[in-house]
């Protein structure tokens, strides 16, 4: 963290804001924070190749695209765990998936085509693992932003 | 917002990221063989949908020092739910926050929100601070810890068909 400086800092702060559709976007930003263009694009390509930013671009949600997510949990013995990770990942629309400290101790999202989609997949799994699939779609989002103070 | 096959074109395009380059749109477009005018039309049209949420940075919140992360959840009065949730989502330490429903017996948290701190500690400092904000609303919460990454995959847009 210390090899970043503050104008690295800032940088990182402004980009988690929405990007302007101008024809030179980064130029926008650079006089926000009074760097100039060529730089900016310097800048953040280093702060990719370092590993503080893993992406730039859009954000895509895909339920708005017509695709079907949501987060489930499943509680797994220990003795099992490994097993049922397993046969969890090898569904190519388990997006990702956590292990966790409580009793519910797989936590895993969906992502598919359609919502009948997720009830399938979840079937599924219970069918291949002996284990219940607890789905927990979102009913309300409260969003403000990702955003992390660098 | 329905999205043509262009609109699918332009998604896969750009799922990778955005080029970083003075002007970015006209290297997609050209890559698209449209114009930029017409690619950010679309995109500006994407963004009025809620298809794209903004065109940003995803920072790396372990390389920022923010190394501890709890879901912390919360058993919440459905009818002060929507109220209190746009509070608890505006916290600035607070990144997806939701309301779920609840799994009875087992399961009686309603309110999800993932902080993000530099310590364990930290973590539990912030979730003092919902559990104020959540006052006598609140019935019952917990904090899950992730002790492991089981897989991780960028959330990719099938090709229809």
């Amino acid at each position: 963290m210390s090899d970043l400086s503050r104008s690295d800092r800032d940088l990182i702060n402004l980009l988690q804001e929405d990007l302007p559709l101008d024809s030179r976007p980064f130029a926008a930003v650079a006089a926000r924070l009074g760097l100039d263009e060529e730089d900016v694009l310097a800048r953040i390509t280093r702060l990719r190749e370092q590993g503080y930013l893993t992406r730039f671009g859009p954000f895509f949600d895909a339920a708005a695209m017509g695709g079907a997510f949501c987060l489930c949990a499943m509680a797994i013995p220990q003795a099992e765990f490994e097993e049922v990770v397993t046969k969890v990942n090898a569904h190519a629309e388990v997006a990702h998936n956590y292990e966790r400290a409580h009793r519910l101790n797989m936590w895993f999202v969906l992502a598919t085509e359609t919502p009948e989609g997720i009830t399938e997949t979840a079937r599924a799994i219970e069918r291949e693992t002996g284990h219940i699939v607890h789905c927990f779609p979102k009913l309300q989002e409260f969003y403000i932003g990702f955003r992390v103070a660098a | 917002m329905t999205l043509d096959a262009t609109d699918r074109q332009i998604i896969e395009a750009l799922q990778g990221g955005l080029p970083i380059v003075a002007e970015p749109y006209a290297e997609v477009a050209a890559a698209l063989g449209i114009d930029e005018p017409a690619l950010t039309a679309r995109l500006a049209a994407m963004k009025d949908s809620g298809v794209i949420r903004r065109i940003a940075a995803a920072p790396n919140h372990y390389k920022l020092g923010m190394t501890a992360n709890g879901m912390t959840v919360w058993d919440v009065a459905d009818d002060r739910i929507t109220e209190l949730g746009a509070l608890i989502g505006a916290l600035p330490f607070v990144t997806h926050c939701y309301e779920r429903p609840r799994a009875l017996p087992d399961w009686p948290y309603n309110l999800f929100a993932m902080v993000h701190g530099s310590s364990r500690e930290e973590v539990e400092e912030k979730r003092a601070r919902i559990r104020d904000i959540l006052g006598d609303a609140l019935r019952a919460s917990d904090v899950l810890v992730s002790t492991r990454i089981l897989k991780k995959t960028g959330l990719r847009l099938r090709k229809k068909g």
